[in-house]
């Protein structure tokens, strides 16, 4: 080859694309998750929507397995209680692994019960250290945020619409966790964590599924903002008259009003 | 859902008469009916109840009578639980769930006589109709007992003779005589957990129930079958409770049918 042929774009952003398509051709093309490159072609090796944003070009899967990535934070399951640590569940096809050192900063001594930190079956928040060629992957609960969890709900949720929960800067998440009065916490790997009533509860699920449902289409932040809006003067409406049941949880309904006053300010505004 | 703990969980959802799908205790998910969706049986039905999914199909034989009714027709039930329905379902011979299920659906149709067995009769002590009601299921979220005995007598109701020339079955002629069935029999199960009653379980809530009472009633809440199942033991008071419930949404569920 004398002369590089000109670069050209075959794929528009958010068409599909599947396994082998030729998504670009030249060396102008950076590719990403999703993409590789066959000589002077750029092709898919997922089903997926394919998003090109300036030169980089990437494919969201419709569905799959979670990939460990290194600096993920996930949520995972106590399955195994080993010598020197735990091995967790975290939605993925390989076991990550979590060493005494990444748990605690106290000394222990050889042969200790390791139950007395996590037993086989609790949950963890926890951060993705390191993922080896050979897909090992190591956990911590050093750090902010990471601990674990009690009590709440957890669901599934497919590992590759976890972005669009989040949101911009969170913002999705957020909008969720002031409307329904939830504690939220999402994992990379797919799973999220609850905890507030259980109508709240109940809200946020509904509105997390409906982002699922239709995270390929553009205003989703807009049309989860009135979905909540609109569900949220229900459940109030429906809490109202059983105002006699709240009186007597004056520390629950103490911490579930705390996101109402917010609620009457924007309206307000409006 | 994958609960950090299940139990607990149902607990805190039913103090607030919360369900983990929004619903509140006593509330079915909605029901939708499909008659005649297999075109070789005598009368067959799909039933969906949220998830849970169940096809009932019916066919209708000649054999010879039980010696001591020689002039009633023959009812058999079969439920066999297809592993394809759920990871929990395995194959092989009957498991005590799928005796059970298929014990209490049978139980439900015979006892409230809802097809007249002396009509099927055709010379006595010789020739009767057999009728055979399979019960499969296509996908099991819960509450796989009442959405069978659902789907039972729903294909039940648009069941047809096919055509009988007095020595063999033509099944290919078309069918016009319609099965003899005066009753519609609903088995509805109530769950019990602590002191909560509830029913049409997803399968979460259904691995974590203590007690549960199955109660079949006819139009009028007429009761025609129980069973009791669970290991926690039931009050009177819980039985009247779950009596009311029960004969409250089979006359619910009958609606639709």
């Amino acid at each position: 080859m004398t002369k590089e042929a000109k670069s050209k774009l075959l794929i528009k952003d958010k068409e599909i694309a599947a396994p082998g398509e030729v998504l670009a051709t030249g060396m102008d093309f950076l590719p990403s998750y999703g993409t590789y490159r066959l000589n002077n072609e750029i092709m898919a090796n997922k089903l997926g929507v394919a998003s090109v944003v300036g030169k980089v070009i990437k494919i969201i899967p419709v569905a799959g397995r979670y990939p460990p990535k290194r600096g993920d934070v996930v949520i995972g399951k106590v399955i195994d209680v080993t010598m020197n640590g735990w091995i967790i569940d975290i939605n993925c096809a390989y076991d990550a692994m979590m060493n005494v050192k990444d748990a605690t900063s106290d000394f222990i001594k050889r042969g200790e019960n390791l139950t007395r930190f996590f037993k086989i079956g609790d949950h963890i928040v926890a951060q993705i250290t390191n993922v080896t060629s050979q897909k090992l992957v190591d956990l911590t609960v050093k750090g902010h945020g990471l601990r674990k969890i009690f009590g709440g709900r957890l669901i599934e949720v497919n590992t590759h619409k976890v972005p669009r929960i989040i949101g911009k800067q969170g913002s999705m998440v957020t909008m969720i966790k002031q409307t329904t009065g939830c504690n939220i916490i999402v994992g990379q790997n797919g799973w999220i964590w609850l905890s507030g009533t259980p109508e709240g509860e109940n809200l946020a699920v509904e509105a997390i599924k409906k982002i699922e449902r239709e995270s390929h289409l553009s205003g989703l932040t807009d049309k989860i903002k009135s979905y909540l809006e609109k569900n949220k003067v229900e459940v109030s409406q429906a809490s109202k008259p059983v105002g006699v049941e709240k009186k007597t949880q004056s520390s629950k309904a103490a911490s579930v009003s705390k996101p109402e006053p917010k609620e009457a300010v924007k309206s307000d505004k409006k | 859902m994958r609960g950090t703990e299940i139990k607990p969980n149902i607990l805190r959802y039913m103090d607030e008469n919360q369900r983990f799908d929004g619903r509140k205790l006593d509330q079915l998910r909605p029901i939708e009916i499909e008659y005649d969706v297999i075109k070789t049986a005598e009368g067959s039905a799909r039933v969906k109840m949220g998830g849970t999914e169940v096809i009932a199909g019916i066919k209708l034989e000649i054999g010879s009578p039980f010696p001591d009714t020689p002039d009633n027709g023959a009812l058999m039930v079969g439920v066999e639980l297809l592993p394809l329905a759920s990871p929990e379902f395995e194959k092989g011979p009957p498991s005590i769930d799928s005796i059970e299920m298929s014990r209490v659906v049978d139980r439900g149709i015979r006892e409230s006589e809802a097809i007249d067995t002396k009509k099927l009769c055709i010379t006595k002590g010789e020739k009767v109709w057999m009728v055979m009601v399979d019960i499969c299921p296509i996908n099991d979220d819960g509450n796989m007992l009442d959405v069978s005995g659902l789907a039972a007598i729903a294909a039940l109701k648009v069941t047809k003779f096919p055509e009988f020339d007095g020595e063999s079955i033509d099944y290919k002629k078309p069918r016009k005589k319609q099965l003899p069935i005066s009753k519609v029999p609903i088995p509805i199960t109530v769950y019990k957990v602590a002191d909560k009653l509830f029913v049409d379980p997803v399968a979460e809530e259904q691995k974590e129930y203590d007690g549960r009472l199955t109660v079949t009633s006819t139009e009028k809440g007429m009761l025609c079958a129980m069973q009791k199942g669970g290991d926690e033991p039931l009050s009177a008071d819980d039985v009247d409770d779950m009596v009311k419930i029960a004969v409250k949404k089979a006359d619910e569920i009958r609606k639709k049918l």
